[in-house]
């Protein structure tokens, strides 16, 4: 019974994808391909890891343009052609993501700029008098004790 | 109170208006690349399994072309929907049945009725990917020429039809 | 009756939040020491009726109670009893219960461990921390009550869903809300700071404890999620950067950088205003989380199920206390300006430093989680920020910070020189080149060499500055105190985290192959080969899967058991892969699909020291609970806080 249940149940669900039989440098490159598309109905999770049955027939896609020797690029550009940038892990760059991608370096760069402005050489470096009091400072003090 | 106190404060009601206006969205939605791009080109069989489909289908009717499988719990919410246009409007109804067997199908459009003026049976979701389709129900509205010119997402609600879909029918079927 | 009990008790509990949040403050105001005094015992009162009303809820589940909605929804009488329990936060309302049963926890530690506190500072801080209860007590009772009734009854639970019957997901969930929930201390006391208008290193050196808590906790919730991804999802992909990760991630590394702030203010008395903003942003940045989580903003596979109720009470509930403690700061940030002169080449240095590189990455993952909203509101585009953009933006940031997370603490307080440090600098250095150049000769990877070598330039650094602190002998390693162990333990076990995951993203090895059963596939030295398949139905789903055996050599490894199962209810299709865990290496196979005469699509994978990044990110949250211990940390005795505050007071 388990055995008539399961032959039913591969042969409705799943057809064997050809382009799986052995591992081929086409292969290779639709995984290259799969990694950098998104299944548009995931979280964040590319095509190749994604057990969703949309991105299963994304992949089928995907092989089918590589067997028939279609670039890289072709595939991708095919892909957002039908869904958009969207599709792409990796956003483009282009004017509505400037801001995306170099926000972060220019935060680097601003905040190591700053740090190294406001800190100052030894030669000028004068302890300022702490804002407590004189008293309450040998409390705190006694308290922290800090090594080195 | 000082200028530089109040940055945080700036950016962060710029970060609320921004969450608050997200939650009027479903972030579920994609909007259609391929409208006023023709459709896809595709040859496949239709559900009966007499005949060969391919893109010139579309050609001269306006039609409303419809994803739906027998597997999709909100295609049946739909279905009365497609039967009420079956009888109000000229419009040409073309089904996509995906992932589907045609065992099923048949079953499903006996027991629902059957809406569609041709159905192209799609198994292998081979017009999925192409049409940019992330699940069922969805319909797109294509022109007298073959050209997509609206997608809607979803449940096609008497609300939907009417305001949205119905206008822009009708205005199409007005062009010669 | 115990359902209506424990929702009195809900009840009764905000009603005492509420007088919580008003009586110490008036208190505090008016110096009067009784109405500040209510505060103490409101907090455990509420405490202690919000923990009543959690027991209460656990029995109905325990006990499969179905005449109460969320049991009925969400549990099953033939529920294994851990799942049973675990079911009661495996759910949006039950969750939320927890979340303030937490945050009730956390400020009835107040009264209890405080005695030392200054009793101004501690009212508020307990009247701050019983507003934040009241805002979700009220979220509760109004949009999620989990002590709703079904009529008529049903029979049983529909709550067995055996995927979700799974250690890592009955244990990851409350360990990430002690770390979420523990930052509304901070958060309080910021609040409670603000309004007093000063902050001192009492006020660091009362909270930084509570920092490493919920940092600790956070760090095992973030690292008990990643590895329940790694072995549920089933293609070995440890992190993802989706938006229900990130959103627990930011809280992280903004309470890293309050961690290392709070010790220069603890220590030298600077960082004042900057600490404070860094208290309210971390947990800002939880409630954001919740938000995001709960509200389906970013995410189309709901965590939830999504209500836009909710998703308004949150946003307001976000905007409210957020916003209500951003105004106050700017109110009142000025009179804890603090400018002292920086030193570049200092222990305080190192440290802001530190905090500038933590805030540029936090805003890096903000930006890269939240910028397909902005564009979306904007122009109403639709993009994807996946992974890529992240390894691009995210990974040289950090480089950059265990660059200097390497040298840094190898510098004295208040002032150093780079001369002093230089012999040190040239050890971490050579570590660094020879680390380099094996990796880059045999690893054959160029970014790896470089990603391992920073790994060990950090861990050579580290054991330097340990060293240094010692004075290289073995006495004064013996009177090193907690904190020093927990910072070469968290220090170091970064370091093997950098090591873990690069490792695992450059040598990370797999292969796939449509195998009939017997036959095999090879990786490297590894030969696969997949055993009978069978199939059949179990529970809710479809299955079939088989095992695959890995030799190496002739000599069998492991045998790795893997199953595809298909739910037909839900047109479901999910992977349970085969895993082999060990410290050198993973190894990993899933099936796809296939059938026997045409064979199965077989994908095998070797990852190595992939259980390292887990292994590591424990030695951290260990490294934050033994730095607790640190005697320096404690309050002062009665005594002495009596002559402090009496000081203090005197000062004002």
């Amino acid at each position: 019974m388990a055995r008539y249940l399961f032959i039913i149940f591969a042969s409705v669900f799943f057809c064997v994808d050809p382009a799986y039989a052995q591992t081929t440098p086409e292969e290779y490159r639709a995984r290259e391909i799969g990694a950098q598309l998104r299944c548009v109905v995931c979280q964040n999770q590319s095509i190749e890891e994604s057990d969703a049955q949309l991105a299963e027939d994304m992949r089928l896609v995907v092989r089918e343009q590589v067997e028939a020797g279609a670039s890289n690029e072709a595939v991708i550009a095919y892909m957002r052609n039908n869904y958009g940038d969207y599709v792409l892990l990796k956003p483009p760059v282009q004017a509505n993501t400037y801001v995306l991608w170099f926000l972060p370096f220019a935060l680097a760069l601003f905040g190591l700029l700053w740090f190294g402005l406001r800190s100052k050489r030894k030669s000028q470096f004068v302890e300022t008098q702490a804002a407590l009091s004189a008293e309450d400072q040998a409390i705190l003090d006694d308290l922290m004790r800090e090594d080195t | 109170m000082n200028l530089r106190g109040l940055i945080p404060l700036a950016g962060f009601f710029v970060l609320v208006g921004f969450l608050a206006f997200s939650l009027t969205r479903d972030p579920s939605i994609l909007p259609s690349e391929l409208i006023d791009k023709p459709f896809p080109e595709f040859e496949l069989a239709n559900l009966a399994e007499t005949d060969t489909l391919d893109a010139s289908l579309l050609e001269g009717k306006v039609s409303l072309v419809n994803v739906f499988g027998s597997w999709c719990v909100a295609c049946t919410v739909e279905h009365p929907q497609l039967m009420a246009l079956k009888d109000e409007t000229d419009l040409q109804l073309v089904g996509v049945d995906w992932r589907d067997t045609r065992e099923n199908a048949n079953r499903w459009l006996v027991r629902h009725g059957n809406p569609y003026d041709v159905v192209v049976f799609d198994p292998h979701s081979k017009l999925i990917v192409p049409l940019g389709i992330t699940g069922a129900p969805e319909t797109f509205v294509v022109d007298r020429s073959g050209q997509i010119r609206y997608k809607h997402i979803g449940v096609i609600t008497p609300e939907i039809w009417d305001d949205t879909l119905r206008p822009l029918v009708e205005s199409l079927q007005a062009v010669q | 009756m115990t359902v209506e009990i424990g929702h009195i008790a809900l009840i009764l509990a905000f009603c005492v939040a509420l007088f919580q949040s008003v009586i110490p403050l008036v208190g505090a105001q008016k110096n009067n020491a009784r109405l500040m005094e209510f505060g103490d015992r409101a907090a455990v009162g509420q405490f202690l009726l919000l923990a009543f009303a959690f027991i209460c809820l656990t029995i109905t589940f325990v006990v499969s109670d179905f005449s109460v909605k969320l049991a009925a929804n969400h549990s099953h009488s033939d529920k294994p009893l851990l799942y049973k329990i675990s079911g009661v936060w495996g759910n949006h309302e039950g969750s939320i219960l927890l979340w303030v049963v937490m945050m009730a926890g956390y400020g009835a530690f107040v009264p209890v461990l405080g005695k030392g506190l200054p009793k101004g500072l501690k009212a508020r801080a307990i009247a701050v921390q019983a507003m934040l209860g009241v805002g979700f007590l009220g979220f509760i009772l109004f949009t999620s009550n989990p002590f709703e009734r079904l009529n008529p009854v049903p029979l049983d639970g529909s709550g067995l869903n055996p995927i979700l019957q799974d250690p890592g997901l009955a244990f990851h969930p409350p360990f990430l809300y002690l770390g979420y929930v523990g930052f509304s201390l901070p958060f309080s006391f910021a609040i409670a700071a603000l309004l007093e208008g000063r902050v001192d290193a009492v006020w660091a050196k009362w909270l930084r404890p509570w920092v490493l808590i919920a940092w600790s906790f956070l760090t095992i919730g973030i690292a008990l999620g990643s590895f329940w991804a790694y072995y549920e999802l089933g293609w070995g992909g440890w992190w993802m950067w989706d938006p229900v990760e990130n959103v627990s991630f930011m809280p992280w590394l903004a309470g890293t950088a309050l961690l290392h702030s709070i010790m220069v203010l603890g220590t030298r008395h600077s960082m004042a205003s900057w600490t404070v903003l860094l208290a309210i942003t971390t947990f800002a940045l939880s409630l954001v989380g919740t938000f995001v989580v709960r509200s389906g903003v970013l995410v189309s596979v709901h965590a939830f199920a999504v209500d836009p109720e909710r998703g308004v009470y949150l946003l307001a509930l976000l905007g409210l206390a957020t916003g209500g403690a951003l105004t106050l700061y700017a109110m009142r940030s000025h009179s804890l300006r603090d400018i002292k002169p920086l030193n570049a080449t200092s222990r305080d240095g190192a440290l802001v430093l530190n905090n500038i590189l933590l805030i540029t990455a936090l805003a890096t993952v903000f930006l890269g989680t939240f910028y397909p909203l902005f564009i979306d509101a904007i122009n109403g585009s639709k993009i994807s920020v996946g992974a890529p953009y992240f390894n691009l933006t995210f990974a040289p940031i950090m480089c950059l910070l265990i660059l200097f997370m390497g040298i840094g603490p190898m510098f004295k307080w208040r002032q150093d020189s780079l001369k002093r440090v230089r012999g040190p600098i040239m050890i971490a250095l050579k570590a660094f080149g020879v680390v380099f150049l094996l990796t880059a000769l045999f690893g054959k990877s160029v970014l790896g060499g470089i990603a391992l070598g920073l790994a060990a330039w950090l861990a050579v650094g580290t054991l330097i500055a340990l060293g240094r602190k010692a004075n290289w002998s073995l006495k004064g390693l013996r009177a090193q105190p907690a904190a020093t162990w927990g910072f070469v333990g968290a220090h170091l076990g970064m370091a093997i985290f950098t090591a873990a995951v690069t490792s695992m993203s450059v040598w990370a090895d797999t292969e796939i192959g449509t195998l009939k059963p017997g036959e095999s596939l090879d990786l490297g030295a590894y030969t696969y080969t997949l055993q009978d398949v069978s199939g059949g139905k179990r529970f809710n789903y479809d299955y079939y899967g088989g095992d695959v055996l890995v030799a190496k050599g002739g000599r069998h490894i492991a045998t790795l058991a893997t199953e595809r199962r298909f739910f037909p209810v839900r047109n479901q299709l999910t992977t349970e892969a085969g895993l082999h865990l060990s410290f050198g290496q993973t190894l990993f196979a899933s099936i796809g699909e296939g059938d026997p005469e045409g064979g199965f699509v077989v994908q095998v994978y070797r990852h190595p020291f992939v259980v390292w990044i887990w292994l590591s990110a424990v030695l951290m949250a260990l490294s934050g609970f033994v730095s607790l211990a640190d005697r320096r940390l404690r309050l002062p005795t009665r005594a002495k806080e009596v002559n402090l505050t009496a000081k203090v007071g005197a000062a004002e």
